[in-house]
């Protein structure tokens, strides 16, 4: 259904110059995830478990992020769920619906090709999604703020 | 326990959008207007298999949910997608994608350091 995918899913593709083993780690390594990612997270990526962190971005204040980790199959697929743009630190997220987040590994000549899909988006409510935008600019207004005095102290 | 009824009137406020869209004859309809634009109760009905009636109670589950709107055009109600709760939609998803281009090209430089 055109107007499901169009606003349901996210697929993105990236070849990254490094051996499928270390792809993994940087993944499966909840320590190593967060610190690409931005997140400080605490416990280890295992099927069926939970990990949960913060958030270190700039501009994001107080979030915690719950990931409810579903497939771990070494160098080849990662799977987990949770929620989206959870930015509100003031909003329990616990009782809606999470999208489902997929890495899939690829061994290619320049080194390993890494798909991510994150689906399930048109099952969060609109109105959540409308709020996320909103406190997505006004973290970015922060942020400038933050840069702004920064920069004249 | 106040964050958390906070957060479930929020669900509840949110409850019609999504029982809205769970609905396999809903989202066709949604699917309809959105790809051939507004519509007439008559049109959205035609070699469709659910009656003229059940199709105005599916349109008005989706207009309680802001999904779509109606207009009397003589003496036929015409039918069309909220276009500004789809925008939401479709610019959410636009951010939380830039987010995840961000996110990749900070997992390149740290396993290709």
């Amino acid at each position: 259904m055109k107007l499901h995918n169009a606003t349901d899913r996210i697929e993105k593709e990236i070849v990254l110059r490094a051996p499928r083993s270390r792809v993994w780690r940087a993944l499966a390594n909840a320590e190593e995830f967060g610190a690409w990612f931005g997140m400080k997270l605490e416990g280890t990526f295992a099927p069926g478990g939970r990990v949960h962190g913060q958030i270190t971005l700039p501009g994001h204040g107080q979030v915690t992020i719950e990931m409810a980790i579903e497939r771990m199959d070494p160098e080849s697929r990662m799977s987990y769920r949770w929620h989206p743009y959870a930015v509100e630190s003031s909003v329990d997220y616990s009782s809606e619906p999470t999208t489902l987040v997929e890495f899939q590994l690829e061994e290619v000549a320049e080194g390993t090709r890494l798909t991510v899909v994150e689906s399930g988006f048109d099952r969060i409510p609109l109105a959540r999604r409308a709020e996320a935008l909103r406190m997505n600019d006004a973290g970015w207004a922060e942020e400038l703020e933050n840069i702004a005095r920064h920069v004249a102290s | 326990m106040s964050l958390h009824s906070a957060g479930w009137r929020e669900v509840s406020r949110a409850a019609p959008v999504f029982a809205a869209l769970g609905d396999e004859t809903r989202l066709a309809l949604v699917a309809r207007l959105s790809s051939e634009g507004p519509l007439s109760i008559t049109r959205l009905t035609a070699g469709s298999a659910v009656t003229r009636q059940a199709i105005t109670k599916h349109l008005d589950v989706l207009a309680t949910a802001g999904l779509v709107s109606d207009v009397w055009r003589g003496r036929e109600r015409i039918w069309e997608l909220e276009l500004e709760q789809m925008e939401a939609a479709r610019t959410y998803l636009e951010h939380v994608s830039k987010r995840w281009d961000e996110a990749l090209d900070r997992l390149k430089k740290f396993v290709e350091k």
